[in-house]
C-alpha cells in the first residue's frame, strides 16, 4: 500500500495546477436563465480548450490525441479540477464511457476516426441502448439492422438517451440476428446522428428539463465498418461499456459531490434555526459529518478500484459497489441538504429568493435518476450477489 | 500509487489466517469465552511468537518495527477470528503509551499483559472530562470500562495531578485497587471498573509528553479496532452468504430470493468499503499526514455503522437460526455492539469531524 505520487506525477500536478489556476474559468453552473444548450456550449468551449493545453484524455492513448499516461495521473487530473473548482469537459460519455470501448474494441481505423473528436468535443456523443421494453433487460434488445451490402439498415426506438439533443453520434446497440439467443445476437454500432432517418425527441424528465431524448431510426444506413467488436458479439461489447459506466463515473463524479457538500457546508453560516446559525446545531453537525464520512469512504473505494483497474487493465463486477454507494449516497445527502435548506431550498431556477439559483431543488429531484441510470439499484445488487458472492442468478 | 497490500503486507495476512484458523477457530473462542477472564495465556504467548504484540514497535524496544499497515492488516485477521481475550488491550491499547524498553520487553514477548484505564462515570471521551487525580505518588477515583483488567499486570491510567495530564503505571496487586468485572455484551472482552483509593503509582509521562502518548495510543488503538471491525464483519459477510448458498426453502438456495441476496450485496458493500476507509487510515497514520485524526474517525464512524448493520442482516438471512445461542453471528453481532462505543461512539466522532470540516471551511 502506497499512496505516494511518483516524481513524474507530481511534476504533472504542479504543471497542471498551474495550467489550472491561469485558465480554468468560472463554475458553470445553472441559473441566469441561460438554457440547457447555452450552458453545453460553454462547456464544450472549456473542453476543446482543456485539449488544446494537452489534458483531455489523460489516459488515452497518445496516438489518438490522449496524453498516454496511467489511470492515476487521470485521477490527479480529476483531483485537480475539483480543486481548482473547474467545471467538467461537455462530453461526458464520449470521455468516460464510450471512448474506452473504443479504444478496447475498435479497429485501428475506428480508434483514428472516433478518438481524436471526443477528446476535443468537436463530436459529442450519446449511448443508445435502452428501449420502452429494454431496460433492466437490456439484452431484450428489439432494434434492428439488417445487413445490405457494405451497409447495416438500422430500425428502431431508443429512449432515455442523456446528450441525445446535443449529440453528434450514437454508440448503437442493435439485435443483428433474431434467431439467435438474447445474448447472442446483438451488435454494438457507431451511427452518425446526422444520417438521414434518424429523430431526436426530447423527453422532459422529472425537473422539467430536458436533458434526455428518444431516438427513432428509420431505415438508417450504417456502414459496416462502423461495427464496434464483431457482428452479433454486442453483448460483449456493451458490457465493456456497461463496467466502465460503473467504474468511472465515479471519478468525476466525486469531485461535484465534494463541491457541493463544501457549498452547503458555507450555507449553514447564513441559515439560521432557533436562534442560530445552523452549522451550530449539533443535529446539522452531526448530519455534515455523516455525509463527509461517507463521501470520503466514497472516494477512498474509487482509489482503490482505479489502483485495482491499473494492475488488472479491466473494471469488474465490483464496480457495482461505486454505482450503489453514489447514487445512494447523493439521494441521502440532498436529503440533508433540503433539511438545512428549508423552504429556500425548495425554490425553482428563476424564483426571487432561490439559494444558488435553484441548485438545490433541481439537485434533489435529479437524485432520484441516480437509482436508475446506469443500471438500476437492484440490478447492481443482483451483480454483486451473483457475480461477486456467488449466490444463485435469481431469475 | 497503489490501494493494495504488498506482497509482504499480503504475505503477513495470510500467514496470520491460517494460524488463527489453527490456533483460535471459533470452537476455541467459545470455550476461551466461557473462562471467568475470557483469556487463554497459552494462544497469548504463540500470538506473541508470532511478533504480533511487538508488530509496531521499534526493534530496538524490543519490537517488530512494522508499520501502522500491518498492524491494521493482523488485527484484521484477528478481529475476523474474534480471538478472545487481553490481546487487543495489551497491545493496541496500552503498549502505545509506554516507550520505555523495560516496560515494553515483557509485553513484545507475551509475558505480561497490561490495559489502559481512561474513561470515567460518564463515558466521555474527551480527556479533558477525566477527573482521576494525581497526588504524591498516588491515584484516587474510578474508571469504567478498562478492558481486560482482571488479567492485566499492570494498569495504564490517566489521571491529573493538580490539572497537569498525566500517564501513570498502577500494579495488579498495588494496595487500594478494586477491580469490578462488568457484564457486557460482548464475551469475548471483558470490562471492568476499576477504582484507586490512595493507590501508589508509578508516573510513565506528564504534561505535554502524556497527551502526546495518549494520542498517539488512542489513535493505534482506533485503528486496531477498526481493522478488527472489519475483520469481523468480513468474516460476518462469509457465514451469511455460505449459509445462504446451503439452506433450501421452496426448494430453493435462499440466496437465489432476491429479498436475501441484495441483503447480502449491502453487506459486501459495507465490509469492502470500511476496508477501504481502515487501510486508507492505517496510511495516513503511518506517514503521519495532517488527516491522519480525520480518517480515524471516518474509518470509526463507517466501520461502527457497517459492522452492526451487516449483524442485522446476517442474523435476518439465517431466520431461526440466527438467534440461536449455537449460531457464531451473535457472537460477532456482540463484539460489533462494544466495539460501537468503544474509543468513542458515532456521536462523538461525528462532532470530532464537524469540528474538522464544518469549522475549518
Ligand atoms: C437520468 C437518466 C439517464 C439515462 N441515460 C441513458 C442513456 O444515456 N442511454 C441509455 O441507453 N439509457 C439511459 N438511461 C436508461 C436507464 O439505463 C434505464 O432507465 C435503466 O436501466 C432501467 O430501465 P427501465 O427504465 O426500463 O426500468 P425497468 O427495467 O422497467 O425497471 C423498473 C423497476 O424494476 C426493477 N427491476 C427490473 N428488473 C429487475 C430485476 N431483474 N431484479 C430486480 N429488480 C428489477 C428496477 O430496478 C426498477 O426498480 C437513463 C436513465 C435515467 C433515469
Amino acid at each position: 500500500m502506497d499512496l505516494t505520487l511518483s516524481a513524474e506525477q507530481i511534476a504533472f500536478r504542479d504543471e497542471l495546477r498551474q495550467w489550472l489556476a491561469a485558465n480554468a474559468p468560472a463554475p458553470i453552473t445553472r441559473g441566469g436563465n441561460e438554457s440547457l444548450a447555452q450552458r453545453f456550449e460553454k462547456l464544450r468551449g472549456w473542453q476543446r480548450q482543456l485539449h488544446d493545453a494537452g489534458w483531455a484524455g489523460v489516459a488515452w492513448p497518445k496516438a489518438y490525441g490522449g496524453r498516454g499516461a496511467s489511470l492515476i495521473e487521470q485521477v490527479i487530473f480529476l483531483e485537480e479540477m475539483a480543486r481548482a473548482q473547474a467545471p467538467p469537459m461537455a462530453n461526458t460519455l464520449g470521455l468516460g464511457l464510450i471512448g474506452p470501448t473504443i479504444i478496447h474494441f475498435g479497429t485501428e481505423e475506428q480508434k483514428r476516426r472516433f478518438l481524436p473528436k471526443i477528446l476535443s468535443a468537436e463530436e459529442i456523443w450519446c449511448q443508445g441502448f435502452s428501449e420502452p421494453n429494454a431496460g433492466s433487460d437490456v439484452a431484450s434488445i428489439r432494434s434492428e439492422a439488417r445487413l445490405d451490402g457494405d451497409h447495416f439498415i438500422v430500425n428502431g426506438h431508443k429512449v432515455w438517451n442523456s446528450y441525445g439533443w446535443v449529440a453528434d453520434w450514437c454508440a448503437l446497440v442493435v439485435r443483428t440476428d433474431p434467431a439467435a439467443a438474447k445474448h447472442k445476437g446483438l451488435t454494438y454500432i457507431l451511427v452518425d446522428m446526422k444520417s438521414p432517418g434518424v429523430e431526436v425527441r426530447p423527453i422532459r424528465q422529472i425537473s422539467g428539463e430536458s436533458e434526455f431524448a428518444e431516438l427513432y431510426f428509420k431505415d438508417v444506413r450504417v456502414p459496416v465498418a462502423n461495427v464496434l467488436g464483431k457482428v452479433n458479439q454486442g453483448w460483449e461489447v456493451a458490457l465493456g461499456t456497461l463496467m466502465h459506466e460503473r467504474a468511472t463515473l465515479g471519478a468525476s463524479i466525486t469531485i461535484l459531490y465534494r463541491r457541493s457538500f463544501d457549498r452547503l457546508v458555507e450555507l449553514t453560516r447564513a441559515v439560521r434555526r432557533n436562534g442560530r446559525a445552523v452549522c451550530e446545531d449539533p443535529i446539522v453537525r452531526q448530519k455534515l459529518a455523516q455525509a463527509y464520512t461517507e463521501l470520503e469512504v466514497f472516494r477512498l473505494n474509487q482509489m482503490r478500484a482505479v489502483s485495482r483497474v491499473s494492475s488488472t487493465g479491466v473494471p469488474g463486477p465490483e464496480g457495482s459497489i461505486l454505482k450503489i454507494f453514489w447514487s445512494e449516497f447523493n439521494q441521502r445527502f440532498q436529503q440533508t441538504a433540503q433539511e438545512i435548506l428549508g423552504p429556500y431550498g425548495m425554490l425553482e431556477e428563476g424564483s426571487p429568493h432561490a439559494i444558488d439559483d435553484g441548485a438545490w431543488s433541481y439537485g434533489f429531484l435529479r437524485t432520484r435518476g441516480n437509482t436508475i441510470e446506469a443500471g438500476t439499484s437492484e440490478i447492481q445488487r443482483n451483480i454483486i450477489g451473483h457475480f461477486v458472492l456467488g449466490l444463485p442468478k435469481s431469475y | 500509487m497503489h490501494f493494495e497490500l504488498s506482497e509482504t503486507q499480503q504475505l503477513l495476512a495470510k500467514t496470520a489466517r491460517q494460524f488463527l484458523t489453527n490456533e483460535c477457530p471459533i470452537a476455541e473462542v467459545r470455550r476461551i469465552m466461557e473462562t471467568p477472564t475470557a483469556h487463554d495465556a497459552a494462544l497469548h504467548r504463540k500470538m506473541a511468537d508470532q511478533g504480533w504484540a511487538g508488530i509496531a514497535i521499534p526493534e530496538e524496544q524490543g519490537g517488530m518495527g512494522l508499520g501502522m499497515i500491518e498492524l491494521a492488516a493482523t488485527f484484521e485477521q484477528m478481529g475476523r477470528a474474534l480471538v478472545p481475550g487481553a490481546f487487543f488491550a495489551t497491545v493496541a491499547l496500552a503498549a502505545p503509551l509506554l516507550d520505555d524498553p523495560a516496560h515494553l520487553g515483557p509485553i513484545c514477548e507475551g509475558m505480561q499483559l497490561a490495559t489502559a484505564a481512561l474513561i470515567e462515570a460518564d463515558a466521555d471521551w474527551d480527556p479533558a472530562s477525566w477527573s482521576t487525580a494525581a497526588s504524591n505518588g498516588t491515584l484516587t477515583g474510578a474508571k469504567m470500562f478498562v478492558p481486560d483488567a482482571a488479567e492485566a499486570a499492570f494498569i495504564l491510567v490517566a489521571a491529573r495531578d493538580h490539572g497537569v495530564p498525566g500517564i501513570y503505571r498502577v500494579a495488579k496487586d498495588a494496595p487500594g485497587l478494586t477491580v469490578t468485572a462488568l457484564k457486557s455484551l460482548d464475551l469475548t472482552r471483558r470490562l471492568y471498573e476499576v477504582r484507586f483509593d490512595n493507590t501508589p503509582a508509578e508516573t510513565i509521562a506528564t504534561g505535554g509528553a502524556a497527551e502526546q502518548a495518549l494520542k498517539k495510543a488512542l489513535r493505534i488503538a482506533t485503528l486496531a479496532l477498526t481493522a478488527e471491525m472489519a475483520g469481523g464483519m468480513a468474516r460476518v459477510l462469509d457465514i451469511t452468504v455460505e449459509y445462504a448458498k446451503a439452506r433450501k426453502q421452496f426448494d430453493t438456495p435462499i440466496g437465489k430470493f432476491q429479498a436475501v441476496q441484495h441483503m447480502c450485496a449491502d453487506m459486501y458493500l459495507w465490509s469492502e468499503s470500511t476496508k477501504a476507509a481502515v487501510y486508507y487510515a492505517a496510511y495516513a497514520l503511518d506517514k503521519d499526514l495532517p488527516e491522519a485524526a480525520s480518517a480515524l474517525s471516518v474509518a470509526k464512524v463507517y466501520a461502527a455503522d457497517a459492522y452492526r448493520e451487516i449483524g442485522n442482516r446476517g442474523i435476518q438471512v439465517h431466520g431461526g437460526m440466527g438467534f440461536t445461542w449455537e449460531n457464531d453471528v451473535h457472537l460477532y453481532y456482540r463484539r460489533a455492539k462494544v466495539s460501537e462505543t468503544m474509543l468513542g461512539d458515532n456521536v462523538y466522532h461525528r462532532e470530532l469531524l464537524a469540528r474538522a470540516v464544518v469549522d475549518r471551511l
